[in-house]
C-alpha cells in the first residue's frame, strides 16, 4: 500500500469506526456545535445524519448548507495525545427525502439501529452531507488534506 | 504503595516490579552468596513519577512525533536528548520522594553507592540490555542518589535502547524501569567470570583488571584472560594484558587513571583466586541452571558478586550483532581524542595532498584512453574519501554529542541544544565565504553605477576592480554553478554568481550581530564553573574537542568538495569531447571508452511525490501541516525555493526558504537571503540546522518527502520552535 492509499484508508477506518461526530453550523455568523449520530460512505463522499426539524443546528443548515464535521478516535485518556487520529471534514448538507431516502435509510440503521424510531418519525430530517474535503490530524499535529473530486 | 524493598526482603511475586537483575541478586543473597548491601527500586516508583508528572505522555509524543521507521538515527538521538533533559529537570513529586528518601538513608546513610537499571524487559534468556542501560558508580548523598535514578530512568529511552527495543519489537506503551541501589564495594581487584565459554562448551571465562569493574565493562581497561577446564576446573592458559589503566574513585564518580608500576607486573588474580573466582561462575550456573556471565570483585581477600546474568551471546548472531553497533554509536572521549589526531594530523592533509595533487594535471592535452584511465583515478580516489567520510568523519561528530550530554547533565538547560551556541562561534570554512560574498555585496550596494554596469551582464562594461575582486571569489570558492565547492568547470557561467550579488545588494547588510550568539561568552564561564580542579581541566579539553568536531561537520565537506570538483572536472573535459564529436566538427577518433565511462558514472534520481494523483483516483491528498523536529527556534513565513538541483539555487529571492532535500555547505551561500530552513534530512546536528542557527533562522528538519511535498512559490510557515511546517497551496500546481 502506498502513503496515498493509507491515508485513504487511515480515514476511511476512522470514519466507519466512529459511531458520533461533532457536526458545525452557523447562524448569522455565530458557530455552532452539536453531537450527531452518524455513517459515511465507504468511498468518503457522503456522511449522513438524522435530527429532528425542530432543532437549531437544522435551521441552521437550511439557511445555510456548509456545514464542518470532527470525527475523532480518542478515548478521554491522556495515551489520546499521541495515539487518537481526528479528521475534519467539510462539505454541504442537505436533506434527503422519498426514493432517496428509501435506498439510504437502511444503511444508517443498519449501523444506528437503536434509532428506528426516531428516524422514521415525520419530525426528523434525513441528511446528507456531501464531502469536499477531509483534514486528517494524525500523531499530535501532522495534518494531511484530502480533497474529493468533482 | 512499596517503592522499594530491600534484597533480603524480596520475594518471588516481586520479580516482575524489580527486574531482571534486581530479582537475580535477591536471590542470590538468600541463597548465601556475598552480595553487596542492595535496595531493589520497583518499576511502580517509576510508573508513579512519568505518571504524576505527565513525563509518560510527554515521552510518547515525542516518540509519535513521526513514523519511527521513518526517523534517522541522528533524529531517534535528539529525540533521546530531548527526553534525558526532560528527566533532569523534572523532580520526583514531593509526596513519593519522602519514602523513597526515607528507605535510601535508612539503609545507605553515609556510604557510596551505585545505582544500576534493572528494566522488566533486561536480562531475560531472550534478549539482554547489556550495556544500554546506564549505572552510576560512586554516588554519595541522598540527593545525588535521587538524581541518579532518575537519570537510570531516562536510559530506558536512550537512542540505543530505543533501537533495540524496536528491533525486539517491544512495546514502548508498557516500557518501565525498575532500579537496584547497592553499596559500592571499592575492589582492589574486579572482573568478569563467564561459566560456560560462549565459543567452546568445555570451557569457562575469567577476565580480570585492578581497580573497579568499570574500566573492564567500558572496554577502557584491557583485562588479563584466563580459560578455563570445566569439568576438570583447572586453567588452561592465562593471557597476561599490558597492564597500563585502572578504574578507581573519584570524588563524586569514578576517573580511570595509570596503574602503579608495581601492580602492572603482577596479573591482578593468582591461580588460587582465579580458582576461587571460577567456583563462584560455576555456583552461580548451578543455582540459576543455566550458564552465567557474573560481575564480581575482590575486596582485600573478600570476594562480592556484584551482579550475575545469564549468558546471552549464544543468542543468535544477527541480533547479538546490531546491540554491539547500536553500542558503538557512543564514542568515548579518549576514543575520540585519537579519532582527531588522525583526522587533523593524518586525514585532512591526505584529502589536501590528493585535491592539489590532481589540481595539477591538465586534462586538455590527455589523449582520450589517458583521460579514461584518469577518470578512473579520480573516481577511486573521490570514493576512497567517501569511505573515509563515513567511517571517521561521521563518527568524529560524536564529540558534540558527548559534549551535549555533558552540558546537559550539569546546566540542565531548558532548550536542550542551548550547549550548541558555545561551538557556534568556531570559524567555518562556508562561513567565510558568505562573508566574502557579503562584501562584494556590500560594494555594489554603496555604488549605484556598478550594480548598473553588473546588470548588462557585458563584463567589458563592469569595473575591472570588482571583476578582479570576483575572480578572486571564484578561485577560492568556485562561481556558485558546481554542487561542490571549488567547482569551475559546471557552466562556466558568472551568471549565477552575478544573481546572487545583486539580490543580496538590493537588501540591507546581514548585521554580524544578528547572527552571532553573544550569550557564548556567558555560557561557557558558567559552565566551566560547574567543574573544580582536574575535571575543569577535562571539561575544558571536552569543549576544545566539541567546537573541533562542530567545525568539521562542516569543513570536511568542503574538502570533499575539492576532490569531487576534479572528479567533475575531468567527466566534463569527456562530456564535451563526446558532444564535440558526435556534432561532427573533427574526424571521429572512437569515443566509446568514455562514453561507457561516463553512462557508469551517471546516475540522477529525481524525487517523486508520494501522494501524486493517480489515474482514476476519485481524490486528491495535499499536505498541510508537516511535522519535523525542532532544530532552530524561531517562527518565519515565506515562499519556497525548492531545490531540486544545485542551479536552481542561483534563482534564490531574497526572503524565500530554503526547502532541500540535504543542505550541505556548497549550497549555504543563499541562507544569509533566506528567512527559514526546512530539510527532509533530519537531526540537530546536520549541516542545515547549524547553519541555521549561525544565522539565527528557523529550521525545521526531518521532513519526509520535503522536496516532493512542497513546491516552489508555495507560502509555507516554519515553526521552528515545535518542528512544523504548514504549506498554503497558492502556486500552480505542476504535473510532474
Amino acid at each position: 500500500m502506498d502513503k496515498t492509499d493509507k491515508i485513504h484508508q487511515e480515514l476511511k477506518e476512522l470514519l466507519l469506526s466512529q459511531n458520533l461526530a461533532v457536526l458545525s453550523t452557523h447562524r448569522d455568523g455565530q458557530p455552532y456545535a452539536s453531537l450527531v449520530a452518524f455513517v459515511a460512505a465507504v468511498d468518503l463522499k457522503h456522511l449522513f445524519f438524522v435530527t429532528p426539524k425542530t432543532t437549531r443546528k437544522f435551521a441552521n443548515l437550511s439557511a445555510d448548507c456548509r456545514v464542518a464535521m470532527l470525527i475523532n478516535s480518542s478515548q478521554n485518556q491522556v495515551a489520546d495525545f499521541h495515539q487518537a487520529l481526528s479528521a475534519t471534514v467539510t462539505g454541504r448538507a442537505e436533506e434527503v427525502s422519498g426514493d432517496e431516502k428509501e435506498k439510504y435509510l437502511p444503511f444508517y440503521l443498519a449501523r444506528h439501529p437503536y434509532l428506528q424510531d426516531f428516524a422514521k418519525s415525520p419530525t426528523c430530517a434525513f441528511v446528507r452531507v456531501t464531502a469536499q474535503s477531509y483534514y486528517l490530524v494524525k500523531n499530535f499535529q501532522n495534518v494531511m488534506e484530502l480533497h474529493i473530486s468533482k | 504503595m512499596n517503592w522499594t524493598i530491600p534484597a533480603i526482603e524480596v520475594s518471588d511475586k516481586d520479580r516482575k516490579r524489580i527486574g531482571g537483575k534486581g530479582f537475580a541478586l535477591a536471590s542470590m543473597s538468600r541463597q548465601g552468596f556475598n552480595i553487596p548491601d542492595t535496595l531493589c527500586v520497583t518499576s511502580n516508583l517509576y510508573n508513579a513519577y512519568v505518571t504524576r508528572t505527565g513525563l509518560r505522555e510527554r515521552i510518547l509524543l515525542e516518540l509519535h512525533r513521526k513514523d519511527f521507521k521513518e526517523m534517522r538515527w541522528e533524529e531517534i538521538w535528539d529525540c533521546a536528548t530531548r527526553i534525558r533533559n526532560m528527566f533532569l529537570r523534572m523532580p520526583i513529586p514531593a509526596e513519593i520522594e519522602a519514602g523513597f528518601r526515607e528507605a535510601i538513608e535508612s539503609q545507605f546513610r553515609g556510604k557510596s553507592v551505585v545505582v544500576r537499571s534493572s528494566a522488566p524487559d533486561e536480562d531475560t534468556a531472550a534478549s539482554s540490555f547489556a550495556g544500554l542501560h546506564e549505572s552510576y558508580l560512586n554516588i554519595r548523598g541522598t540527593d545525588a542518589i535521587l538524581e541518579h535514578v532518575r537519570k537510570v530512568w531516562a536510559s530506558l529511552w536512550s537512542d540505543a535502547a530505543l533501537l533495540y527495543r524496536q528491533e525486539l519489537g517491544l512495546d514502548v506503551e508498557k516500557s518501565s524501569m525498575a532500579v537496584v541501589i547497592q553499596e559500592i564495594i571499592i575492589g582492589d581487584r574486579s572482573g568478569v567470570a563467564f561459566s560456560e565459554n560462549p565459543n567452546d562448551s568445555s570451557q569457562g571465562v575469567i577476565e580480570s583488571v585492578y581497580g573497579l569493574n568499570q574500566g573492564l565493562v567500558d572496554g577502557a581497561v584491557e583485562p588479563d584472560r584466563w580459560i578455563m577446564d570445566r569439568r576438570k576446573r583447572k586453567i588452561i592458559t592465562h593471557t597476561p594484558a599490558k597492564r597500563e589503566y585502572w578504574m578507581i574513585p573519584f570524588e563524586n564518580g569514578v576517573q580511570l587513571s595509570a596503574l602503579p608500576d608495581k601492580m602492572s607486573t603482577e596479573p591482578p588474580l593468582n591461580s588460587k583466586e582465579a580458582y576461587t573466582v571460577f567456583d563462584l561462575a560455576m555456583k552461580a550456573e548451578d543455582f540459576f541452571k543455566n550458564p552465567q556471565d557474573v560481575e564480581w570483585t575482590f575486596r582485600e581477600k573478600t570476594l562480592f558478586v556484584l551482579q550475575s546474568r545469564p549468558i546471552t551471546t549464544t543468542l543468535s548472531k544477527k541480533s547479538e550483532d546490531n546491540r554491539s553497533w547500536y553500542l558503538s554509536l557512543h564514542r568515548s572521549f579518549e576514543n575520540l581524542k585519537s579519532l582527531r589526531k588522525k583526522i587533523e594530523e593524518e586525514l585532512i592533509p591526505g584529502m589536501i595532498a590528493d585535491a592539489n595533487q590532481l589540481a595539477e594535471i591538465d586534462l586538455t592535452i590527455l589523449s582520450d584512453h589517458d583521460l579514461a584511465a584518469e577518470i578512473k583515478k579520480r573516481w577511486e580516489i573521490n570514493h576512497k574519501w567517501v569511505n573515509i567520510y563515513w567511517e571517521e568523519f561521521i563518527p568524529f561528530a560524536h564529540g558534540v554529542r558527548l559534549f551535549g550530554q555533558v552540558y546537559n547533565d550539569v546546566m540542565r538547560p531548558e532548550d536542550p541544544y542551548e550547549f550548541v551556541d558555545l561551538l557556534t562561534r568556531t570559524e567555518m570554512a562556508s562561513l567565510g565565504r558568505n562573508q566574502m560574498l557579503e562584501d562584494l555585496a556590500n560594494i555594489i550596494r554603496n555604488d549605484p553605477g556598478l550594480k548598473k554596469q553588473i546588470e548588462t551582464r557585458d563584463h567589458s562594461k563592469i569595473d575591472q576592480n570588482f571583476i578582479r575582486k570576483v575572480e578572486e571569489f571564484i578561485e577560492k570558492f568556485g562561481d556558485l554553478t558546481c554542487a561542490v565547492t571549488g567547482g569551475t568547470q559546471c557552466d562556466r557561467d558568472n551568471e549565477p554568481l552575478f544573481n546572487i550579488l545583486l539580490e543580496m545588494a538590493a537588501h540591507p547588510r546581514i548585521a554580524a550581530s544578528s547572527r552571532k550568539s553573544t550569550t557564548a561568552d556567558v555560557l561557557q564561564e558558567k559552565f566551566l564553573n560547574c567543574f573544580e580542579g582536574d575535571r575543569k581541566q577535562q571539561a575544558v579539553e571536552m569543549l576544545d574537542l566539541a567546537r573541533t568536531s562542530y567545525q568539521l561537520r562542516d569543513d570536511d565537506n568542503i574538502y570533499l568538495g575539492r576532490i569531487e570538483s576534479h572528479l567533475l572536472a575531468a567527466l566534463v573535459e569527456a562530456r564535451q569531447r563526446v558532444e564535440y564529436r558526435k556534432a561532427g566538427k573533427v574526424a571521429a577518433p572512437r569515443t566509446e571508452e568514455l562514453v561507457d565511462m561516463l553512462a557508469d558514472l551517471d546516475h540522477r534520481s529525481k524525487e517523486l511525490n508520494p501522494y501524486e494523483k493517480k489515474p482514476g483516483q476519485a481524490y486528491e491528498i495535499k499536505p498541510r501541516q508537516l511535522i519535523g523536529q525542532p532544530a532552530g527556534p524561531g517562527i518565519s513565513k515565506g515562499k519556497a525555493r525548492v531545490i531540486q538541483q544545485h542551479s536552481d539555487l542561483s534563482n534564490f529571492k531574497h526572503g524565500e526558504v530554503l526547502v532541500c532535500d540535504a543542505v550541505d555547505p556548497n549550497m549555504t551561500f543563499v541562507v544569509p537571503l533566506a528567512v527559514a530552513v526546512v530539510e527532509r534530512r533530519g537531526g540537530m546536528l546536520i549541516h542545515g540546522a547549524i547553519i541555521a542557527r549561525e544565522y539565527g533562522l528557523p529550521c525545521v528538519t526531518g521532513i519526509p518527502d520535503a522536496t516532493a511535498l512542497i513546491q516552489t512559490g508555495d507560502d509555507i510557515t516554519v515553526d521552528g520552535y515545535l518542528g512544523i511546517v504548514t504549506i498554503a497551496h497558492n502556486a500552480p500546481r505542476k504535473d510532474r
